[in-house]
């Protein structure tokens, strides 16, 4: 119980926070004196004497995933380097705020028709590129129409397929016309790749300056090795209170690590789950450990046998411990998953839907009961999907001993993983990035005609279902909506998915961000420089 | 002198013929790759028909054969080609990079070299004794040690413990000279670990071979100090074997230090051409796998060279 005496106490200590006089090292050991627990101390650090944001600084940040021969190119955008960077100089139409809603970036608010085919965004008219030029309707649309048409080469063409035409009534307005209804389009503006870049007057865009309406505009760099950036004076949304960013490449782990605690940087992303523990025991460090949408599946063929029979998919997902591999695969770094392929980090979860446990008696009479008694199925993996997906599939092949499967491990060469043996091989292990929204992900990868039906899994229930939910704007009927699906795909889809992996990293004690984190990507959505601040 | 030159004038005949070799293997070989660098690019984002909009833009549609013509007749004309990925001219991405790793390689060599040869010098005149076995101890455990491990342990104590100097090198163009050689000291040191033995045991097996000479007992019945025999009798006849290993290893600085690269976040060419590989990034690849063999080529020459001019008999021949 905390006393008058000791919030009294810790007004004023809260107060000395703020103005930065006491160093959170005597905060937390005053407080602890006064009779509170670490815990809550740690809370009412964080929150009550640092959540007021205070300019200045130069934010040094390691980033993992950086190659020499990235571009600023957004229909190339896949490392994180790349997606790091475009969150810091570059926009997009909306965003993911830190508390998982969405909201808006440049655009300031967006109505449907009531079918919504039909998106009209309001945009704000403070908005400027860094080169001082003002941005408008014409930049919006030419930065989505570069990922449109017969001729892009950006990867986010099939998101954008069902985009028929995009116009502007007015300067500050764009209007987005479907070919079906889509209720999500808002929450798809926040792909990383449709970010905004200057219009040129033929109505392609300039994404080789790097100009951008981001926070931050690029004053030098390279990539694979790193970059400078300068604060955007009159950058349209509240935040950048950092002078100045250094992004820096730094690919390996240890390397990440040791300058981090030599402090040759403030934070980094993704550290090494194996130390994960030793390096939160620094008391300058603060490790984050955010569940993510980001996941792990084991795609089967469902229209090849064994794979063709519910019950060998379903002895296959009984006979995988779950708990043991989040423990020891991704040292309690994650979440179980439960087949579905819907996160607790995504809008519209369903909670409590019963969860998968491990039951090898359970699995041997299903496959009984399919007649396919000691079964044995070829699992591809290697190790480049994420570290560990070797392990993973060898600690699986050990569980499902215990259901009579015997599971044989081929490790596939890393190089040309996803052209040779994703789509191809009956069995085998993916690694798939966060998407916002149910919708996307079970739209590209679970619908049933969808290229990347990555199990070719058709069920008629499932694929009406989606259709209604993607045109549904009611938000509590399209949480029943994906709920069903849920349960679907769970007791008949032909994915296994052991668990969502979280993001991890860690930033210095000093580096102070609001308490609340965005999982859409690493580094609090990959706006970390703007969103963070030094206390 | 006539001589040298003349052969200088041949070796590197041969050596543009060896480069034009080493280009043929190079673009094969990235050839029989899996993938392309449109899959390589588009990764896991890949749909059939923005790889074949890519594939047409870059000019993959073209037959292999066509495409290395096309990259000979720009590079036998100075013109390397453009970075399939980025777009980014070849010569501009290699070379602020191939500049870094000129400079670890100079600042590691100049510590290297005089000190594997003094080492060799003191070790081969006090050779069998407790100094002899502990340096050879010593350097011998450092070269059989994985570079990426040297570098952690260095890291650990330089860096973490001690605070001494910084864990990454990354460099700035604002950086003074003093800086550059604080921040880029530890990888090269790195390097220097890795590249000393073998020129200092090079050394002392060359002395230590003359050291059973008849001109060599002459010297020493005449009455001379044993570090005066070593080192104006023995060692100039040992350059030869000696300028060969020191060349050997100046190749290897230039050439083999991804690992460095990496665990020092060292901005240098191995980790661009790495990248490059698993791109498929062919004019890339290609630029940096010949300079590599020009280095190699260049630095063997001059190693014949040396032995030559050190040697007075093939100064003189008959």
């Amino acid at each position: 119980m905390t006393t008058n005496v000791q919030r009294d106490l810790m007004d004023k200590l809260a107060e000395a926070a703020r103005a930065g006089r006491v160093s959170r090292r005597s905060f937390m050991s005053t407080a602890m004196a006064a009779g509170i627990s670490a815990t809550t101390a740690t809370g009412l650090w964080t929150k009550q004497a640092a959540a007021q944001p205070k300019s200045g600084g130069v934010f040094r940040v390691g980033i993992h995933d950086n190659n020499s021969s990235d571009s600023h190119d957004p229909g190339t955008y896949l490392s994180i380097q790349q997606i790091f960077l475009a969150h810091t100089h570059r926009s997009y139409l909306t965003l993911i705020n830190t508390d998982q809603t969405l909201g808006g970036d440049v655009a300031s608010e967006w109505t449907a028709t009531p079918d919504a085919a039909e998106w009209t965004f309001k945009l704000r008219e403070n908005v400027s590129f860094h080169s001082g030029k003002k941005m408008t309707a014409d930049d919006v649309i030419a930065s989505l129409n570069f990922h449109r048409g017969d001729a892009t080469t950006s990867a986010a063409k099939a998101l954008l397929a069902d985009v028929e035409d995009i116009t502007k009534p007015d300067d500050y307005t764009v209007v987005i016309k479907l070919t079906g209804p889509n209720a999500d389009l808002p929450w798809l503006m926040t792909d990383y790749h449709l970010c905004i870049c200057p219009a040129k007057d033929d109505g392609t865009i300039d994404w080789e300056s790097g100009d951008g309406t981001g926070p931050y505009k690029i004053d030098e760099g390279a990539f694979g090795i790193g970059f400078k950036l300068s604060r955007h004076e009159g950058w349209h949304l509240e935040g950048a209170y950092f002078d100045a960013v250094e992004m820096l490449a730094l690919n390996d782990p240890n390397a990440r690590q040791a300058a981090l605690v030599t402090g040759d940087v403030d934070a980094v992303s993704s550290i090494e789950l194996k130390t994960m523990a030793l390096l939160a025991r620094d008391p300058n460090i603060v490790v984050e450990n955010v569940p993510s949408a980001s996941a792990i599946t084991m795609p089967m063929f469902c229209d090849q046998a064994p794979f063709d029979n519910v019950d060998v998919r379903m002895a296959l997902k009984l006979a995988m411990n779950r708990d043991e591999i989040v423990e020891k695969i991704a040292f309690g770094a994650a979440i179980p998953g439960n087949d579905f392929h819907h996160s607790p980090a995504q809008p519209y979860y369903p909670d409590g839907v019963e969860q998968l446990s491990y039951d090898p008696d359970k699995a041997k009479a299903l496959l009984k009961k399919a007649g396919a008694e000691g079964l044995s199925v070829s699992l591809s993996t290697t190790d480049s999907v994420f570290s560990g997906a070797v392990d993973l599939c060898v600690l699986y092949a050990e569980q499902a001993k215990a259901a009579g499967i015997d599971v044989k491990v081929v490790r596939e060469p890393s190089d040309g993983y996803y052209s040779d043996v994703w789509l191809k091989k009956p069995f085998c292990v993916v690694a798939w990035g966060a998407r916002p929204t149910p919708d996307v992900m079970y739209t590209l990868a679970y619908k049933d005609d969808a290229a990347w039906n990555e199990s070719h899994w058709k069920n008629p229930r499932f694929n009406e279902l989606l259709l209604e939910g993607k045109g549904e704007l009611d938000d509590a009927k399209r949480a029943d909506i994906y709920r069903e699906m849920a349960v679907i795909a769970r007791d008949d889809g032909g994915t296994i998915i052991p668990f969502f992996r979280n993001f991890t990293y860690a930033h210095h004690a000093k580096v102070q961000n609001s308490g609340q984190l965005a999982a859409s990507w690493e580094m609090d959505g990959c706006r970390a420089a703007s969103r963070w601040w030094f206390s | 002198m006539g001589d040298i030159l003349r052969l200088v004038g041949k070796r590197l005949g041969y050596g543009l013929i060896t480069l034009l070799v080493v280009s043929i293997l190079i673009f094969f070989a990235v050839e029989l790759l899996p993938g392309d660098v449109a899959q390589a690019v588009l990764g896991q984002g890949a749909t059939a028909e923005t790889l074949a909009a890519l594939r047409d833009r870059l000019g993959l549609d073209q037959p292999a054969i066509v495409r290395y013509f096309h990259w000979l007749i720009g590079a036998v004309q100075g013109d390397f080609g453009t970075s399939l990925v980025s777009g980014e001219k070849v010569s501009t991405a290699i070379a602020g990079r191939f500049v870094n790793t000129l400079f670890l390689a100079s600042y590691a060599a100049a510590i290297a070299v005089p000190i594997s040869i003094l080492l060799g010098i003191v070790v081969a005149l006090l050779r069998n004794t407790l100094f002899d076995r502990v340096a050879n101890v010593l350097t011998l455990t450092s070269i059989s040690s994985p570079e990426f491990f040297l570098g952690y342990i260095l890291i650990l104590y330089f860096a973490v413990k001690w605070q001494m100097f910084p864990a990454i090198s990354s460099l700035s163009s604002d950086m003074s000279f003093v800086d550059l050689l604080h921040r880029s000291f530890l990888p090269a040191l790195t390097l220097v670990l890795v590249v000393t033995a073998h020129m200092m045991r090079m050394t002392r097996a060359a002395i230590i071979n003359l050291l059973a000479s008849p001109y060599i007992e002459m010297a020493r019945l005449k009455g001379a100090p044993p570090w005066k025999v070593i080192v104006k009798h023995a060692l100039p006849n040992a350059w030869a074997p000696i300028i060969n290993v020191v060349a050997l290893n100046l190749a290897y600085l230039i050439t083999g230090v991804v690992l460095v690269e990496v665990v020092f976040v060292y901005p240098g060419i191995g980790q661009l051409l790495v990248d490059s590989v698993q791109k498929r990034d062919f004019p890339i690849v290609q630029a940096c796998c010949l300079i590599f063999a020009a280095t190699f080529i260049l630095l063997n020459l001059a190693a014949d060279v040396g032995a030559i001019l050190t040697n007075p008999r093939l100064r003189h021949p008959k």
